[in-house]
């Protein structure tokens, strides 16, 4: 495994970011902007009304909590030592002194986590980013990215160790931290879907954008970069 | 007053390094740009200003006025204005380009200006700065209520004649960027008529 990831570097960003899905992607996009006017906002709202912040708060670090197994996993595969091992501690720590992960007192402590996942762990092995995808709930991915999401979703350890009662308790966590995470940016959420010329754009810039700098390819290498004291009218 | 003082003298040796240029175009730029450790100074200046107007307790109307007035002090606005526009500024009169860049200045302070709701109460930090390609680059790190901290980073240039910022990368997204696919949407919504899109920005 060790030659497999010293074989391969980061891949290089296309010049131009081509977007040959577009077409189906604009369809996905419309359908997840209704779906988020009809159900997920209004459920947002309802659940952030309703549940005081500290419920949110505890529902959201159950969440994570449950994502760190994965992590390990992944932190392993990307032959990270590092960030296993502290993902681990942060594992042991919320488990046991933050009651089963309701509180984060391992944040406090200075161990944050390092949350990953199956799309990182193939970057890390070298597969390129591939076009971006907008996936139907989901929101935007890359070809790379949504096939680490559905190995995120079968290859999670707690998949195999949890019963199945405890499997659906997660699973219904996982659906109101979702919607916490939709109430308490709802603000940042709503300007790009619902006040922007073209929400579509708008979420796929900034969904790369953010995506490279979360995976370290630097802003130096981004061809798409433009100078504008070199040519102010330059695209 | 001793800022005022050193811009007055950035802006002096910006004018006497263009007439270097003229007279030497063999000259490296190198030799006359300015070094990384005022960039960071230009950044420092202006993330204390931030940070002074969102824990002044002012009402939020008043924080937009100060920070519309901060992004025209301390921002290349004419230079980010015609960036933003694009090649659609190449057919336009300079009327047109005036026109449109003190259309975009109110546009841009209102809309990213109501987002500085969410800093109220927070700080940022202003860390390394180093040369790149063209330009300087300061990484700042902002620490908001309830939040990870996230790194801010300012690209800032001399080239105007003046130190200022023209660009802002928040956790990667190049706002100039932003703004270009925003403002690219905006004329395409008005069929390419620049005159409807600076109508548009000044009644959004």
């Amino acid at each position: 495994m060790c030659l497999a990831v010293a074989g391969c570097s980061a891949p290089p960003l296309p010049a131009v970011t081509p977007d040959p899905y577009e077409g189906r992607n604009r369809s996905v996009h419309g359908f997840n902007k209704t779906l988020d006017q009809t159900i997920v906002r209004p459920s947002a709202f309802g659940y952030g009304g309703v549940a005081p912040g500290p419920l949110r708060s505890g529902i959201q670090n159950i969440s994570l909590n449950l994502g760190l197994p994965s992590d390990i996993v992944n932190s392993l595969l990307q032959a990270r030592p590092g960030a296993a091992l502290e993902n681990t501690v942060r594992l042991a720590v919320n488990t046991t002194i933050g009651i089963g992960g309701v509180f984060d007192p391992a944040t406090a402590m200075g161990i944050e986590g390092e949350p990953t996942g199956y799309g990182e762990t193939l970057h890390v092995w070298g597969m390129a980013e591939g076009n971006y995808v907008e996936v139907p709930l989901i929101g935007p991915s890359t070809d790379r990215d949504a096939l680490g999401l559905v190995m995120d979703i079968f290859l999670d350890p707690l998949r195999f160790t949890l019963p199945t009662v405890e499997a659906n308790v997660s699973t219904g966590v996982q659906i109101l931290a979702g919607l916490g995470r939709r109430y308490r940016y709802s603000d940042t959420i709503d300007s790009i879907l619902y006040d922007s010329a073209d929400s579509y754009a708008q979420l796929k810039l900034l969904y790369l954008q953010n995506r490279r700098f979360q995976l370290g390819q630097t802003v130096e290498n981004d061809a798409d970069f433009v100078d504008p004291y070199e040519d102010p009218y330059g695209q | 007053m001793a800022n005022e003082l050193s811009r007055r003298r950035v802006l002096g040796l910006g004018l006497a390094a263009g007439a270097a240029i003229c007279l030497a175009p063999g000259l490296p730029r190198a030799a006359w740009a300015l070094d990384v450790g005022q960039a960071r100074g230009l950044i420092d200046d202006v993330v204390n200003e931030i940070n002074r107007v969102i824990n002044s307790g002012e009402s939020e109307a008043a924080m937009l006025t100060q920070f519309e007035a901060l992004f025209v002090r301390y921002a290349d606005v004419p230079v980010i204005a015609r960036s933003v526009l694009g090649p659609a500024g190449r057919q336009a009169s300079p009327e047109q380009i005036s026109g449109f860049t003190t259309a975009f200045q109110g546009y841009i302070s209102r809309r990213y200006g109501r987002r500085f709701r969410e800093f109220i109460g927070g700080r940022i930090e202003v860390g390394d700065a180093r040369a790149v390609k063209s330009y300087y680059e300061v990484i700042t790190t902002a620490f908001l209520q309830g939040e990870s901290p996230f790194e801010v980073r300012f690209h800032v240039s001399d080239k105007s004649g003046r130190l200022l910022f023209f660009n802002i990368i928040i956790e990667g997204v190049n706002m100039l960027a932003s703004a270009r696919t925003e403002i690219g949407a905006m004329l395409d919504r008005q069929g390419g008529n620049l005159d409807a899109l600076i109508a548009e920005l000044q009644r959004t």
